[in-house]
């Protein structure tokens, strides 16, 4: 198992710290982990965009061009990570301000609406976790149970008792996420 | 019958001796040069304390380069200016020895500046002793940050100029506003009773740092009969007529 | 754990005694993470900072001379500053670790990841024949590991050494395995391992004189010859190197740190074309891993250095293969870094295609 993910939206839709949380599920489930945030002039505009690798055996790049997945959370990022999925990978973006949708067909291609579940939710900071759920759906590679202890991990003791909302969220995310585009394995 | 001179050598009539910390090296100082005299008390000091296996000293680069040679504790040479920053690694690192550092003016006011200020804010407590003779020795008669206004030196041949050079700086001053110095003086050492005087001021800052009050400043008015081309007697005779006026002696803090 | 963060952490489980430093990016975490472990409280290890980078490696100067493992941290403009301090502390042979969180110069530039200073960091830096002792981690894991091993060796040769690293490893999160604490040396153990030392002169030996000034030209000849006999035993033990799929290599690619990491996936995306690829990766870039590099001249058909720089390592690989093979250099430059496949591509284009 290896599978490259590039999360990707504006600054403080807490992109980074969904990647954080899934490195710390896979340290959880005993894999190799990267974790690389933005570190180049990508960053100017207010995107922000992180990389991360689960990997069974030793990761090489942490830094890729290529990757089996994208999150995708606003239309710079579209733009941007559309074109750098491989062929079979997957695209899970936030159709909340998009304004130009998906356009490769050989790719599958998953929305969740999650923004506006998070408005639901009466909570915006769940709306990271929302994605992470729906993420989860599409490639099961951790477990619930090492999800929450890696954000248990990531948070900071004095939020832990946040960690039933944030469960709920992840819980909400696998449910509400629909497949828009499918290509048959290959 | 003629007295001989192994008569008068007797320790029945001894009035000064060496002290035990200064080698027997030939120091490289300048006839009428003021350093000997203050590496001579500060050796004196260290000796009656009864320090000299607990301190560390920090040369710079300026005429005291070779300190080292003369004084018979463990020492560190330091890059020019950078003694106060030295000092700090030593201090913070052995609290429990006496650390000292040993400066001119070029190498405590021009190139080190802000390694002295800052040093002096966080009140590290060492002990900091600042030759001040107004003209770099060591590199031939330069101007310093200290020459006096209208003093001439090899680059201000035709007296130091306010308006191109700006003026002499009272670094001595300035570190007796900041809250971190605990003892901020200005001594000389052109006579027995300045001699004395230093001798004790130089006590009291060592005396400072067992007690961790802070940075004990001592600032010495010196000489530079080389490069003030200057007789020794003339050199001190100029140092109280223009130096003097301009670097007022006497404690400027005592906490 | 971010590269900057297991830096902080192994020292204070080392026994370092103390750490001085300036704020600058990528690699404030250092001393941030520091600030908030507080060690003085635990091992008593000192951390201060300091008004200025110039002031904090004469601080480093001042602790190391008294014997104690000292450190400090900055990135290219920093270091930069540090120039004079490093010369000081190889002239007067003193252990320290330095570390480097390389940035795209020249001038400010930038705080994107870089691998530019690797003429001043193997080459000396500062005025004068000297050398640090250079290791380049490439992993988060190796950014703890070397801590201590460049203590190790700075203690051995009584040679600052230098861990010389980018943004990129600096800010990368990995799993890391943290090594048991290990107390901080004693006075008098200081004393036992380093009596050339600043302990405070004893009636049993002489003082101690910590410095780099020598008036007598003949004397300091004298000196600076064992400094290089030293430099050259470095050369002869202490090279550090690792080899990915280079047994049955027809190419090779030649990187050090971050870049290593990016030419590994290189090797795969190579393998996979039906290119007969491999990497050498230096891990001590001084003393530098000549010998390896020459006698893998011996079996492929051509080498690609490939540095975030304009070409600078590509120099020691070209003097280590001393006309056998062609050697290229590829590499991105000012803060940008190559991907994977751009990596293949200068291959193909640079050594197969060339």
């Amino acid at each position: 198992m290896n599978e490259e993910i590039i999360i990707a939206g504006f600054g403080g839709q807490g992109v980074l710290s969904m990647g954080k949380i899934l490195a710390y599920s896979g340290v959880m489930q005993d894999m190799e982990v990267s974790w690389m945030p933005s570190y180049g002039p990508e960053m100017r505009g207010g995107t922000a965009n992180v990389t991360v690798i689960l990997s069974d055996s030793r990761i090489s790049s942490p830094i890729l061009k290529k990757y089996d997945t994208a999150i995708i959370l606003n239309q710079q990022s579209m733009d941007k990570f559309e074109k750098s999925i491989k062929p079979g990978g997957l695209l899970l973006y936030d159709g909340n301000g998009i304004t130009r949708h998906p356009e490769r067909t050989d790719i599958n291609i998953c929305r969740v609406d999650a923004a506006e579940e998070a408005s639901k939710m009466n909570s915006s900071k769940t709306f990271n976790m929302i994605v992470l759920g729906a993420y989860l759906k599409l490639r099961p590679i951790v477990t619930m149970d090492n999800v929450m202890e890696g954000l248990k991990k990531s948070l900071p003791e004095r939020h832990h008792h946040l960690l039933p909302l944030n469960r709920d969220a992840i819980v909400r995310g696998t449910e509400i996420v629909k497949s828009v585009h499918e290509v048959s394995a290959s | 019958m003629s007295i001989e001179i192994k008569d008068i050598i007797k320790p029945e009539n001894l009035v000064y001796q060496k002290s035990s910390l200064l080698t027997d090296r030939v120091m490289h100082y300048c006839p009428g040069c003021s350093h000997g005299v203050v590496n001579r008390l500060i050796a004196e000091v260290i000796e009656e304390l009864g320090i000299q296996n607990e301190t560390i000293g920090v040369t710079p680069v300026g005429c005291s380069v070779l300190l080292y040679n003369y004084i018979d504790v463990d020492w560190h040479e330091a890059a020019h200016g950078r003694a106060p920053a030295v000092g700090t690694g030593i201090k913070r690192l052995r609290p429990d020895r006496y650390v000292f550092t040993y400066q001119g003016d070029g190498d405590l006011a021009a190139i080190g500046t802000a390694e002295t200020i800052h040093a002096c804010n966080r009140g590290e407590n060492i002990v900091m002793i600042f030759i001040n003779n107004g003209i770099y020795g060591m590199t031939g008669g330069q101007m310093a940050p200290t020459t006096l206004q209208g003093m001439n030196t090899s680059t201000s041949p035709f007296g130091r100029d306010l308006a191109r050079d700006g003026n002499p700086l009272k670094m001595t001053e300035i570190v007796a506003q900041l809250p971190g110095t605990c003892y901020v003086t200005r001594q000389a050492v052109h006579t027995a009773a300045a001699v004395r005087k230093t001798k004790k001021a130089l006590f009291k800052a060592f005396e400072n740092q067992k007690l961790n009050k802070g940075t004990s400043f001592v600032e010495v008015v010196s000489t530079c009969s080389s490069g003030w081309k200057l007789t020794p007697v003339q050199s001190n005779k100029w140092m109280e007529e223009n130096m003097f006026p301009y670097y007022p002696l006497g404690d400027l803090k005592d906490k | 754990m971010k590269g900057n963060e297991a830096i902080a952490e192994a020292a204070i489980r080392c026994g370092v005694d103390g750490y001085f430093g300036y704020p600058i990016t990528p690699q404030s975490e250092i001393m941030e993470t520091l600030m908030l472990l507080r060690p003085w409280e635990t091992t008593g290890m000192v951390v201060l900072q300091a008004e200025s980078e110039i002031a904090s490696i004469n601080m480093v100067y001042g602790g190391a001379g008294c014997g104690k493992k000292v450190m400090t941290t900055s990135s290219s403009p920093g270091v930069s500053l540090m120039q004079e301090g490093l010369t000081y502390l190889a002239g007067a042979e003193l252990p320290c670790v330095v570390v480097n969180v390389v940035r795209g110069g020249p001038g400010l530039g930038t705080i994107q990841p870089a691998q530019s200073d690797y003429f001043q960091s193997t080459k000396g830096g500062g005025h004068g024949d000297y050398n640090l002792i250079v290791l380049a981690p490439s992993s988060v894991q190796e950014m703890a590991d070397f801590v201590e091993l460049a203590f190790d060796l700075a203690f051995k040769y009584r040679n600052p050494a230098m861990i010389l690293t980018d943004g990129m490893i600096g800010q990368m999160m990995e799993k890391v395995e943290m090594k048991p604490f290990k107390p901080r040396w004693t006075n008098e153990e200081i004393e036992q391992l380093s009596p050339w030392s600043t302990t405070g002169k004893s009636a049993a030996r002489e003082r101690n004189i910590i410095t780099s000034v020598e008036l007598d030209p003949l004397a300091f000849e004298t000196f600076n010859k064992k400094l290089q006999a030293k430099y050259r035993k470095m050369e002869q033990e202490e090279v550090r190197f690792e080899t990915f799929e280079c047994d049955d290599a027809e190419y090779l690619l030649v990187a050090y740190g971050s870049s290593a990491r990016i030419c590994q996936k290189s090797v795969q995306l190579l393998r996979a074309k039906g290119i007969k690829a491999g990497l050498l990766r230096p891990i001590t870039l001084f003393p530098f891993p000549t010998k390896q590099i020459a006698e893998l001249a011996g079996q492929v058909k051509g080498i690609l250095s490939v540095e975030l720089s304009a070409g600078q390592m590509v120099e020691d690989v070209r003097l280590a293969v001393n006309g056998k093979v062609k050697v290229e250099h590829y590499g991105r430059m000012g803060g940008m870094v190559h991907s994977p496949e751009e990596v293949v591509e200068a291959l193909e284009k640079k050594i197969i295609g060339g």
